[in-house]
């Protein structure tokens, strides 16, 4: 994988010529944001205000009405600035990460395969993300990109609310070994807060298939496995392999959830913000963003050797 | 009087969910079980193969060649009892190991895209193998506890069901092969 130190080279050599004129959009972008900002504030500030008094629904209406329509000025004003800088930045690290990959900014991982993994069983209302990379590594075909899914509910007064599925990165990668059945990695909260009987309790989910104790108990601590097939989630979830989703847990920091179907490995790593995005209100003239931008990438590509897919020594090529 | 037999259903389910519990822990014990024998077999049906390809470069280790068919054949007659079977399984396992090293000396099998081949099914039946121990273990693990633990021990003592024993690995698999000794006999 690549360093830092190489990072800081293609940042001067490549990412940063092109930045200037980006700079100077965001610029322009942000004086008629602010522009738009003293027309709209006011308008409907003073009109909430007016009816506030006699009829306070309306008056919160009002409010609620302008920051809807800011926030639509706002994402029309970045439009083209954000596709501008996705081709100029991300595309960059991209390649730079691993010349066999090719990005997409608006494509996605498909419904089909996020459903296909079995991670989330809820139905969905509202599926979307953009950030789609492809391509091998090494032997390895991988594909992830940003995702959100949203299931949505009516309360009794018809109005709809909408509550998220996922939200982060969605990880697909051919497995290294021949399997048949459905595996599932979940992030274990009924064993941390209620040791046994929390054991007794997903012993009773039956919806995923059953319960697949491991011997790894520091595995064991962090996740829950559930299968139809006792022996093939052994066969899947060597020893080593535990330990490697272990550390690479460890490494994210966060609740990872995984699954192996039709011999591909999904993970799935939630993030609370949206990942891969321009600054718009600070200056992009800057090296840091390009390195965190970087380092979430790495940490998704590299889940290929985290996780040493590229070990090919059983009969699948 | 209702309470009364409110309590008595409650019993007799008790009762039956525990017996059931019992059984089908005992059941899955020995589903797994067969399932290694199974595994087992894959492996067995890889060998003549694998004497096959590899013995016309491998012309030092006949012996081993020979000593791997005879296992096998032993393996595959039938009629052994558990603890022969788990024995003359560990020693082809060894025997197996000692040709995989031996294999280094031959860059020309190396490269052979059989051989190759057959290297990865074995590969694959190994790790099958090692996952169905693991899973043997877990449904052992769990039919014990069963047999042990209140309420179910009484259960258990009452069906006559024993504790079983769980795979542990033999002294040979943990010592590492030495190849030396191996083809020197």
């Amino acid at each position: 994988m690549k360093t830092i130190e190489e990072l800081r080279d293609l940042y001067i050599e490549r990412i940063a010529p092109g930045l200037d004129v980006l700079e100077e959009q965001r610029k322009t972008i942000l004086k008629k944001f602010y522009f738009a900002v003293m027309i709209v504030v006011p308008v409907f500030g003073l009109l909430a205000l007016n009816t506030i008094r006699y009829s306070p629904n309306l008056g919160i209406f009002l409010l609620i009405a302008g920051i809807l329509v800011l926030t639509f000025i706002y994402h029309f004003l970045i439009r083209d600035y954000r596709r501008l800088f996705k081709n100029a930045v991300i595309e960059k690290i991209v390649k730079f990460i691993d010349e066999g990959l090719t990005y997409s900014k608006f494509g996605k991982v498909s419904q089909s395969l996020f459903k296909m993994s079995g991670i989330f069983q809820k139905n969905i209302d509202k599926y979307s993300g953009d950030d789609h990379i492809s391509g091998t590594i090494g032997k390895t075909r991988v594909e992830f990109s940003e995702l959100y899914t949203a299931y949505e509910t009516r309360s009794s007064k018809g109005g709809k609310q909408e509550h998220t599925i996922f939200k982060g990165l969605f990880f697909m990668a051919d497995f290294n070994k021949h399997f048949k059945g459905n595996t599932v990695v979940l992030p274990d909260t009924a064993e941390k807060l209620l040791g046994h009987v929390g054991t007794l309790f997903q012993s009773m989910n039956k919806m995923r298939g059953d319960l697949i104790k491991l011997e790894d108990p520091e595995f064991e601590k962090l996740f829950a496995v559930y299968g139809n097939d006792q022996i093939e989630a052994r066969y899947i979830l060597s020893t080593s392999l535990m330990k490697r989703i272990v550390d690479f847990q460890k490494k994210t920091g966060k609740r990872i959830y995984l699954s192996f179907v039709g011999s591909k490995v999904f993970v799935a790593i939630p993030y609370q913000k949206d990942l891969f995005e321009p600054r718009v209100f600070r200056t992009i003239l800057d090296f840091a963003p390009v390195q965190k931008y970087f380092e979430d990438l790495k940490l998704v590509a590299g889940i290929v050797d985290d996780l040493n897919l590229n070990t090919r020594i059983w009969t699948k090529e | 009087m209702p309470a009364v037999i409110g309590v008595v259903v409650v019993l007799v389910l008790a009762v039956i969910i525990i017996y059931n519990s019992l059984i089908n822990k005992k059941n899955q014990v020995e589903n797994v079980f067969a399932s290694i024998d199974a595994m087992l077999k894959k492996r067995y049906d890889l060998i003549p193969n694998l004497v096959s390809t590899v013995q016309t470069y491998m012309q030092h280790e006949r012996g081993t060649l020979n000593e791997l068919t005879e296992l096998r054949a032993k393996a595959i007659s039938g009629g052994l009892s558990t603890d022969e079977k788990v024995g003359l399984d560990n020693k082809l396992s060894k025997t197996l190991g000692g040709i995989m090293v031996a294999v280094e000396n031959y860059p020309d099998l190396k490269a052979n895209q059989n051989f190759l081949q057959l290297q990865g099914s074995l590969n694959e039946a190994e790790e099958q193998i090692s996952a169905a121990r693991r899973a043997y273990n877990s449904a052992v693990t769990n039919y014990n506890n069963a047999v042990e633990m209140f309420p179910t021990n009484v259960f258990a003592s009452a069906m006559n069901y024993q504790r079983k024993q769980v795979f542990e690995i033999s002294e040979g698999e943990r010592q590492n092969v030495n190849v030396k000794d191996l083809f020197n006999q």
